[in-house]
């Protein structure tokens, strides 16, 4: 905290504040018991744990990098470890919906930059940045294994196939 | 060629993915037929139907399963790659969402076959939230009918199935990765030897094996290897999902007998280029396969005739590129890939796929210098065979086979500034480009 250089975009974030407390919801407690039963280590239970956590506040904090790391007995720096080499673990919060243009070769050739740029532009937005209401991030993300459909924008954990960018412009009215 | 249905069967029919759907069409009948015999009966059958690897490397599947050492001091593991995340794929995901009774079906079979500890895991990529959803019920499905769980009909054999979500990380679908990952770690894979045969997942032996791959095992028990080998030909057997993506006018998964002819498959089933435009280029199996040029397409798309080619069939994911589309631009987007999925392990993969990407971009934005098309061709020798696993291999495959067989339009590039008359680049250079 202290000894970072305050210009260090990181220094606010990368530390947990003692003063805020995270723990799982009574469901996810429950679920995350059965996790651990289903693994011969308990270190094997970290993914799904953080798939867990993410899906109960939308991202993972400092807070709750410790959180998770007391459960299964790992080091806070063991479990951000892993948390930054996952792209699907959010580092940041991100809005309601977070919007992500898959731009590889077969959403490329038809044409999936333009959606991208769209929403980029309509929405004032740089990849990984957030509306100031709050709804949405966008992004660009790799390969959605659905090519057949291209071009494909994940909303969420949905597939919204064979996008255009008036199917977007509809989409995003919806999107309330 | 005719396509035929055997993998995709079941996927047309109504609620498909459901357990009275696909016990109507007989399901888990080559389960119970294979608990009844010798696991080393079935991995013979398996060797004897010459099935390889769908996931990309073509490996004999029997073979594998002949690796595991008996008596070994800890647990053996069955794990399914479910991890679908090559460019251009998704064959896996029909099964996964239209007919997952028939990836437990054959995990089953193969886990009595290389008596397997009583847990196995699918690895499914974090983006198939979906595919999750609807794996987690077939499991429970099969659980209510007895078909998971303890005494597998009758056989004293238990065997349960967990479905472990990866994070979003391409390099999860190497072997080793995948392993990693289902522990709990940074998905980088390992030094090799040991294999995972010998020293894989939480220490024990372990066996790897595609959605596809293990798909195919309950034909093999109830129909027989000669009913299998009798689709394709020798060494190259079975039937086969082959997807097509891009500039196509009718993308999509198709079911062949292993080798069918890549024009052919281009031109007849999927209804040609879009727009009856000219064909520039073809990515035969994946982003990592090297392209090939309209005259290299007349080919039986099977592991040993496409690696003749000079590329490889991989996951038979096809990428079908147009007169319009601009190579440089494409190989770009490629290269980005790489670059982002790099593990960042090795020295030679993790900085030279940037550098790669660099380049690229700046034959692209008109700041090309003379000597880059050498330079990418240099800069490939220096990633291939230098890192742990393929993905730098995997990376220079488009590069190489794009600076040999279009030098011209890498050359464009440099002395004019723009992409070639009538091609396309797609994306806007002014435009903020995510970082790693």
């Amino acid at each position: 905290m202290a000894d970072l250089h305050p210009d260090n975009p990181y220094a606010k974030d990368r530390f947990a504040d003692p003063s805020k407390k995270v723990e799982f919801s009574p469901e996810a407690k429950k679920k995350f018991d059965w996790i651990l039963t289903r693994y011969p280590t308990k270190e094997a239970a970290l993914l799904p744990a953080l798939h867990l956590a993410q899906e109960q506040w939308g991202w993972i904090s400092p807070e709750t990098v410790h959180y998770v790391s007391e459960l299964l007995d790992l080091s806070p720096a063991t479990v951000f470890g892993v948390v930054s080499f996952y792209n699907m673990y959010n580092q940041k919060p991100v809005g309601k919906y977070h919007l992500q243009v898959c731009t590889n070769l077969s959403c490329m050739v038809t044409r999936a930059y333009d959606i991208y740029e769209h929403l980029c532009e309509k929405l004032d937005l740089k990849p990984g940045e957030t509306t100031p209401d709050g709804r949405f991030t966008v992004g660009e993300v790799e390969c959605l294994g659905s090519c057949n459909t291209a071009p494909v924008v994940q909303v969420n954990n949905d597939y919204h196939e064979n996008m255009s960018v008036e199917k977007i412009e509809q989409l995003l009215t919806n999107l309330k | 060629m005719e396509p035929i249905k055997v993998l995709t069967a079941n996927v047309d029919k109504p609620n498909s993915k459901s357990i009275e759907v696909y016990l109507e069409g007989g399901g888990y009948e080559a389960a119970r037929k294979a608990l009844q015999m010798k696991p080393e009966e079935i991995v013979q059958l398996v060797k004897d139907s010459e099935l390889r690897g769908r996931g990309g490397a073509g490996f004999p599947t029997g073979n594998k399963w002949g690796f595991v050492p008996k008596n070994a001091p800890k647990p053996t593991y069955l794990l399914c790659n479910a991890d679908e995340a090559e460019p251009g794929t998704f064959k896996d995901r029909v099964i996964i969402e239209k007919d997952p009774h028939l990836l437990l079906e054959g995990m089953i079979i193969a886990a009595y076959a290389i008596a397997s500890n009583p847990m196995a895991y699918i690895y499914i990529r974090g983006e198939f939230h979906y595919g999750s959803t609807v794996l987690n019920k077939a499991i429970e499905e099969a659980q209510a009918k007895g078909f998971l769980g303890k005494n597998i009909f009758g056989s004293g054999f238990d065997f349960d199935i967990t479905v472990h979500r990866g994070a979003g990380a391409y390099i999860c679908g190497e072997e080793t990765g995948l392993i990693e990952s289902v522990e709990g770690h940074r998905g980088q894979p390992r030094v090799k030897p040991p294999f995972p045969a010998v020293v894989g997942v939480f220490g024990g032996p372990t066996v790897v094996q595609n959605v596809e791959t293990l798909s195919c095992v309950p034909f093999i028990i109830s129909k027989g290897p000669d009913w299998f080998k009798s689709f394709g030909t020798p060494k190259n057997t079975g039937p086969k999902l082959y997807c097509v993506s891009g500039r196509v006018k009718k993308p999509g998964v198709y079911e062949f007998p292993m080798g069918v002819n890549l024009k052919e498959l281009i031109y007849d089933h999927c209804g040609g280029i879009v727009g009856d435009r000219k064909l520039k280029a073809v990515i035969p199996g994946g982003a990592s396969a090297p392209m090939l040029k309209p005259d290299e397409i007349d080919l039986p798309l099977n592991f040993d005739a496409v690696m003749k080619a000079g590329s490889m069939l991989g996951s038979a994911g096809v990428i079908v590129l147009d007169e319009t589309v601009c190579i440089v631009d494409a190989v770009w987007r490629l290269s980005k890939f790489f670059a982002h999925e790099s593990c960042g392990q090795c020295t030679p993969c993790r900085e030279g796929t940037n550098w790669m990407e660099s380049i690229l971009d700046r034959l692209e934005r008109g700041e090309g210098r003379q000597q880059d098309a050498d330079l990418l061709l240099d800069m490939a020798d220096n990633i291939g065979g230098k890192s742990l696993c393929a993905l730098g291999d995997a990376a220079i495959g488009p590069v190489i086979s794009s600076v040999k067989k279009f030098r011209d339009e890498y050359l464009y590039h440099v002395t004019n500034k723009s992409c070639m008359p009538g091609t396309t680049r797609y994306r806007r250079l002014d435009m903020p480009v995510a970082a790693h």
